[in-house]
């Protein structure tokens, strides 16, 4: 578990959303607050609505019926919301989604250039400075292609954090890996919990969230179930499926 | 069959006469090609900004998108060719000289076949591409501009090359009209030299040849452009 930190006011508000993919709910009432700073570790069975969750949270999927509050933005279809709320939070995807035609740097300085009219010496110098930080300087020059799975999860980690997003979110980033490749990308992802980003991870490293987690969500069937501290949260879940779901994964 | 005496001294390269025929029917060249490539690059641009419109999310985008593909796929080229140089001044007051008039009739058909080309290759940008632009913030524009249309463009290299060869080929419809390129040069010298046989076979030569070229330019583009795929391996 991580070190008792001081967390600010609440940064993301979810009161009561809903969402429907046909007839299928897979959102049913989901209330939620994360303040500044929190860690925040979602896991759940398959089809149990947190990628969902946190796609809604980026504006990638809209939600029906509810509210979502981002640094004092509500979310609705208008162009101004969507521009603010996407220069805050940053996304990370299990597929990486990185550019294939641009090289490593490119597909950091490309956003800081065209949205935040970076002039392009800056931006380079930013790119290669975040690329330091998830140590693969070398491969500025490289393509997407030639890169290993975990060095590129940790461009695309890169590319968010050029944004200067206030927010990140994970979505499952190491489930497309292979297991030698998990680690690299689990220390990028607490090095920047360390330096104090607000984080919604969605995973199933529970290694990773003992360590890192301030808060746990166990969702299922578009609920969540069960939200704690990560010492309680794994001590003593409080429902049976919370406590079904941690026996199959924490026993495999 | 075999009784006919072939006379290549028609387009013999040894005599005075053949030579002098060579230039002529070689002088129809430069509007074979300029042509083509004018029609290629009004039809690329068009049917890129029709492939745009039925990707839209607005109805009315959509329907224009299909009634412009459904309405000029249907239309043969040299009807259009014909309409558009005698219609279009008895309807519109529009009359153009015979070239513009090949340029545009070429380009209207072949850009819904563009723009069929363009929509198949941006569908076929994966939605993560998508996503990962969206949520940095780029817009639809920048979206498309900097992400799908340098993938999307890429994909359909090889369509376009062989939109571009049709295009040369079908170049020649516009001979009807008076334009003096390749196949009128040639339909010229027939009139007066009696050699149909030979000056047509000499024609095909003059297209295969320009074609080949063609092949060969789309190829090359096609290797370097896709060259970040290679050196992914």
């Amino acid at each position: 578990m991580g070190e008792r930190r001081s967390v600010g006011p609440a940064i993301i508000r979810l009161e009561k959303v809903e969402k429907w993919f046909g007839d299928f709910q897979v959102l049913r009432g989901v209330d939620l607050e994360v303040r500044s700073g929190e860690r925040l570790v979602v896991c759940g069975p398959s089809g149990s609505g947190k990628s969902t969750l946190i796609r809604c949270v980026c504006r990638l999927e809209r939600h029906q019926r509810g509210r979502i509050v981002i640094d004092g933005h509500e979310l609705d279809d208008s162009a101004a919301t969507l521009n603010a709320v996407r220069s805050e939070v940053g996304m990370v995807f299990q597929t990486f989604n990185l550019f294939p035609h641009l090289t490593v740097l490119d597909n950091l300085t490309l956003a800081p250039m065209r949205v935040r009219r970076m002039p392009p010496a800056e931006a380079r110098s930013l790119a290669m400075e975040l690329l330091e930080r998830v140590r693969i300087p070398e491969q500025a020059h490289k393509y997407p292609g030639q890169l290993s799975g975990g060095q590129q999860q940790r461009v695309a980690i890169a590319r968010s954090l050029a944004m200067r997003p206030k927010i990140m979110l994970f979505d499952e980033p190491t489930s497309a890996l292979d297991p030698e490749m998990i680690n690299e990308v689990l220390e990028v992802m607490e090095s920047l919990a360390r330096e104090g980003m607000t984080m919604i991870c969605v995973t199933h490293e529970m290694g990773f969230a003992r360590r890192v987690a301030d808060t746990m969500v166990f969702m299922d069937a578009g609920e969540i179930v069960e939200q704690a501290p990560p010492r309680e949260f794994f001590a003593q879940p409080k429902s049976e499926r919370c406590r079904q779901f941690l026996n199959r994964i924490l026993h495999h | 069959m075999g009784s006919y005496t072939w006379g290549w001294y028609v387009v013999s390269p040894w005599t005075e006469k053949g030579q002098g025929n060579i230039a002529f029917l070689l002088s129809g060249l430069g509007w074979t090609v300029s042509l083509a490539l004018c029609a290629i690059a009004v039809s690329v641009l068009t049917g890129l900004a029709i492939a745009l419109l039925g990707l839209s999310r607005h109805r009315t985008a959509v329907a224009a998108n299909r009634i412009y593909v459904e309405a000029l796929r249907a239309v043969p080229m040299l009807v259009m060719v014909l309409w558009v140089f005698y219609g279009l001044p008895v309807m519109i007051g529009l009359k153009l000289d015979v070239f513009a008039a090949g340029v545009l009739a070429l380009a209207l058909c072949d850009s819904a076949f563009e723009a069929e080309i363009f929509r198949a290759g941006i569908q076929s940008i994966d939605r993560g591409q998508h996503e990962a632009a969206e949520t940095l913030g780029l817009g639809f524009t920048d979206k498309m501009r900097f992400i799908v249309l340098p993938q999307a463009i890429r994909r359909v290299l090889p369509p376009l090359g062989n939109q571009f060869v049709y295009m040369l080929k079908t170049s020649s419809l516009v001979s009807v009209i008076g334009l003096a390129e390749l196949t009128r040069k040639a339909n010229e010298l027939v009139v007066t030299e009696y050699r149909p046989l030979e000056i047509y076979t000499f024609l095909i030569l003059e297209y295969l040849v320009l074609i080949l070229i063609v092949s060969w330019a789309v190829r090359r583009l096609e290797r370097k452009m896709a060259s970040f795929e290679q050196r992914a391996n």
